[in-house]
């Protein structure tokens, strides 16, 4: 498989030879970073290249490295059926920078692009119904950055008085615990010495 | 003179029957057609991505039982396969074995579920009966397994948890041999119903190039002519060991679709046989006492295995730094995980790919210009199970 990635990583470098910051392979998939700018003519170039065929999104998703200077890494996942490849396409943005929405080029855009916006407030331009999408009607914040506290700001409960569910700031019985495990332990070689010995012998009974 | 038409709003949900878990459609109506829907979701939002990335890698994997609740073993394993790849480690074969034929229990599972829901959908109770029984029998080989009907927590990274107990085998096959005659049952009431058929041919057509467009995967992408299977054509674990078809529809209807799953699990049934007969002996989990626990029996005898054992149950084991996508053909769909390792005993970031978010979000385009009716028999068909959808 690796081998014809190579010829796929070809194919891409020599068609955008310069909007491509950096590919390689790693793990059997093709790992694209390209500039922010340049994501829509990729991805069309993508989907219709003869020799690439990426024809299908399977998601798109963002991560959030709170330290560095480009804080989101938008990761975009693509699929040809034709050849059978994988490939993945990175951006990297900084906090207040807009991205150029793909919806017309792949419908199921739309909620992918959506669910970014909600989770960690990356925006998207041309976007045509940028709404929140999996959290709560009213809800501030945006979850999933690492700056977000697992248990949230706020807590809903139903409340007896006014006959309502209401929302309040959240109240810990007890301070969250975030356990730190790591030690320098290093891990073993420690190996089942009858194990390996049984695996061999079925092995043999094979 | 012009007629006037007015459309009308309707709200369906967040509590309906037919709405398959929790999910509001707000619902723009000229008379009975359907002019637009607009599916909000997130209500059984739980932030499963948030808390994988707080808890150490054997601790995320319940967590994926809870997605697609109806065939949890499915969604473990692509959490399993994408920690593997990173820590570069192997499965042995046996334990490669075993999870294949669970992942084909669960294929059965999901499927029956959404045929029987369907044909309750549209208006057949006793489907749903006759099902649920054969259901049951399947979920006690889950519990026998791994201790729980539904939150299995079976498939670990390096391999399976336990072996198989004394007997599982044999009833599993004694199973396989029952059970076809339940699907003829089941055919024999739905296949040729006149209802049946009226409620579901020429409903919710997807041609080729929306099923690509819209990132349908699964039955809703075989459906509409695509031949396209991970199990063929990525194939993980030793799926290449068995033989098995591919059932592909050819309008891209509903019926098609529930055609397509009556024949999958029968394909299943072939996979299960097939993968218990050649079943070898042997470890089911990788013998590297770094990632996988040793045995009970170790612990009263071994210093070194009570230390690991201990070690591995609070620190957990470190993952290389590394970005993989690994995607499996789950019941529903390709089920992805998109893991990042930043070299610590916690993922980074995991993102889960849900099949059924991709095909709601086509709630749209599907049911324009349909008949509000229709509304349930097309969400039936889409297999929406809410747990992955808002994960």
């Amino acid at each position: 498989m690796s081998a014809t990635l190579k010829d796929l990583e070809k194919i891409i470098n020599s068609g955008l030879t310069t909007s491509i910051i950096k590919s390689e392979i790693k793990f059997d998939q093709l790992y694209i970073e390209i500039e922010p700018k340049n994501i829509i003519s990729t991805i069309l170039f993508l989907k219709t290249n003869e020799k690439c065929r990426f024809r299908q999104l399977i998601d798109i998703t963002a991560v959030d490295y709170p330290s560095r200077e480009k804080r989101f890494k938008i990761i975009y996942l693509l699929l040809s059926h034709e050849f059978n490849y994988r490939t993945v396409i990175n951006i990297n943005i900084d906090e207040k920078e807009i991205i150029s929405s793909i919806t017309k080029i792949f419908s199921s855009a739309n909620w992918m692009e959506r669910e970014i916006f909600d989770m960690y407030g990356v925006s998207f331009k041309d976007h045509p119904d940028l709404r929140r999408i999996l959290t709560d009607y009213g809800f501030e914040g945006h979850p999933l950055r690492k700056d977000f506290p697992l248990t949230g700001h706020t807590e809903v409960r139903y409340n007896e008085d006014s006959k309502q569910v209401i929302s309040e700031p959240v109240k810990l019985e007890q301070e969250y615990r975030d356990f730190d495990f790591e030690s320098p332990w290093e891990g073993t070689k420690y190996v089942n010495n009858d194990e390996l010995k049984n695996n061999k012998n079925f092995k043999k009974n094979d | 003179m012009t007629k006037k038409t007015k459309t009308m709003n309707l709200n369906f949900g967040p509590q309906h029957p037919a709405a398959h878990g929790v999910l509001r459609l707000i619902l723009e109506l000229d008379g009975e057609v359907v002019e637009k829907i607009d599916p909000h979701i997130g209500l059984l939002h739980r932030g499963t991505e948030k808390l994988i990335e707080h808890k150490t890698y054997t601790q995320a994997v319940p967590y994926f039982d809870r997605l697609d609740y109806v065939a949890p073993m499915n969604q473990e394993h692509a959490f399993a396969l994408a920690v593997e790849k990173l820590l570069n480690i192997e499965v042995p074969i046996r334990g490669q074995y075993i999870r294949v034929l669970f992942c084909e229990i669960g294929r059965i599972l999901s499927h029956i579920l959404n045929i029987t829901t369907q044909a309750l959908d549209v208006g057949a109770l006793t489907p749903s009966l006759w099902g649920f029984e054969e259901r049951e029998t399947l979920m006690t080989f889950y519990e026998r397994v791994s201790g729980s009907r539904l939150h299995a927590n079976y498939f670990r990274p390096g391999g399976v948890h336990r072996d198989l107990p004394r007997g599982l085998s044999e009833d599993i096959l004694l199973f396989c041999d029952t059970f076809p005659k339940i699907l003829d049952d089941l055919e024999s009431l739905l296949t040729d119903n006149r209802i049946f058929k009226q409620r579901n041919v020429n409903i919710g057509v997807v041609s080729k190039q929306e099923a690509l467009d819209y990132s349908f995967s699964g039955v809703m992408l075989r459906g509409s002519g695509v031949p396209w299977d991970l199990r063929k054509s990525q194939p993980y674990e030793c799926y290449r060991d068995f033989s098995f078809k591919i059932p592909i529809g050819k309008n891209g209807d509903c019926y098609d679709r529930y055609l397509c799953r009556m024949e999958e699990m029968r394909e299943s049934i072939k996979i299960i046989k097939d993968c218990i007969k050649k079943m070898p002996l042997g470890p089911i989990k990788s013998v590297d006492g770094k990632i996988t626990p040793p045995k009970k029996a170790d612990l009263k005898n071994s210093m070194e295995a009570l230390i690991h054992h201990f070690k591995l149950f609070s620190e957990g084991y470190r993952v290389n730094e590394g970005e993989i996508y690994t995607a499996v053909e789950a019941p529903k769909g390709e089920f992805g995980v998109y893991l990042i390792a930043d070299g610590s005993n916690k993922p980074y970031k995991c993102k889960i790919r849900a099949p059924g978010f991709s095909h709601l979000q086509a709630m749209d385009y599907l049911l324009k210009g349909h008949m509000l009716a229709d509304v349930p028999a097309v969400l039936g068909s889409l297999d929406i199970v809410f747990g992955e959808v808002d994960r």
